[in-house]
């Protein structure tokens, strides 16, 4: 991927939160904050359901610029995100990456993950050392 | 009601959290992280690294206790439940693997509030047992009708 140049899109990245996956992150994580796990509680604090975690979606993000460097986990050195959507469990998610900026093996991707026409991460950035 | 100011530059007790194999492994499972250098330690090995590699987003497992206390502190006075996870950003130097004593130390950068809501910006360093940075984190919550 080293002839990646500006403009170019990154490979778009798919993935389906099982209804129980919010449970498995939590104890992955240690957030047991109830919003994520809990739908009566979500639903009595006004949310629609129990929504993911916002770092857990980070991570997907993480993941489809890491598949950019063949999933070399140190080829990402930076990756900031914005949470501007709620995301919910057993509906599709979808990350997509477009290089700003292409130094070498220096290679800057704005991303967007969206699910059912919500932007739930956007303004993200990613880089990545291909070297 | 304004919010208050007086945490900006306060830091937390530093806390080293020890990794650990099943744990980088429950961790990866969870995120989808299936790069085998994630699970095998001879995988990661012939990858060049010391050991089984945390996955980058790791970095909330052992930053988590050394955060806690920021945000809980009264002083910093976040009302959690109108509390929103704003923004994250993180910068990643040496690959955190099994094996490590991650130490990361809290400070509180900014305070401020805009159009009703309050901004709490806090600030992380991770550093391994050798002394390297392993990650810098920026966390951006936000709380509602401050």
């Amino acid at each position: 991927m080293a002839d990646l140049k500006q403009g170019d899109a990154v490979p778009e990245m798919k993935t389906t939160p099982d209804k129980y996956l919010p449970h498995r992150y939590a104890g992955a994580s240690g957030d047991f904050n109830p919003i994520h796990i809990d739908k009566e509680f979500a639903t009595a604090v006004g949310l629609p359901s129990n929504i993911l975690h916002g770092l857990w979606m980070m991570s997907q993000v993480a993941r489809a610029n890491n598949a950019v460097a063949g999933g070399d986990p140190k080829a990402l050195k930076r990756l900031s995100v914005q949470f501007r959507g709620m995301g919910f469990p057993e509906q599709e998610i979808t990350v997509t990456g477009t290089v700003v900026e292409a130094d070498g093996d220096r290679i800057v991707i704005d991303t967007v993950a969206e699910q059912g026409g919500n932007q739930v991460i956007r303004n993200s950035e990613a880089e990545l050392d291909l070297s | 009601m304004a919010v208050k100011t007086d945490a900006i530059g306060r830091e937390w007790p530093a806390t080293t959290y020890e990794v650990g194999l099943e744990k980088v492994r429950e961790f990866a499972n969870a995120v989808g992280a299936d790069n085998q250098a994630h699970h095998d330690r001879a995988t990661a090995k012939g990858a060049g690294y010391r050991d089984v590699v945390a996955p980058p987003m790791f970095t909330v497992v052992y930053s988590a206790p050394a955060m806690a206390p920021a945000i809980l502190d009264p002083d910093v006075g976040i009302n959690l439940a109108a509390m929103l996870h704003g923004g994250q950003e993180f910068e990643w130097n040496e690959p955190v693997c099994v094996g490590d004593a991650i130490t990361t130390q809290a400070r509180c950068t900014e305070i401020y509030e805009k159009d009703g809501k309050g901004f709490y910006v806090f600030e992380t360093v991770s550093t391994n047992q050798d002394g390297d940075q392993v990650v810098k984190g920026t966390w951006t919550n936000i709380v509602r009708g401050v």
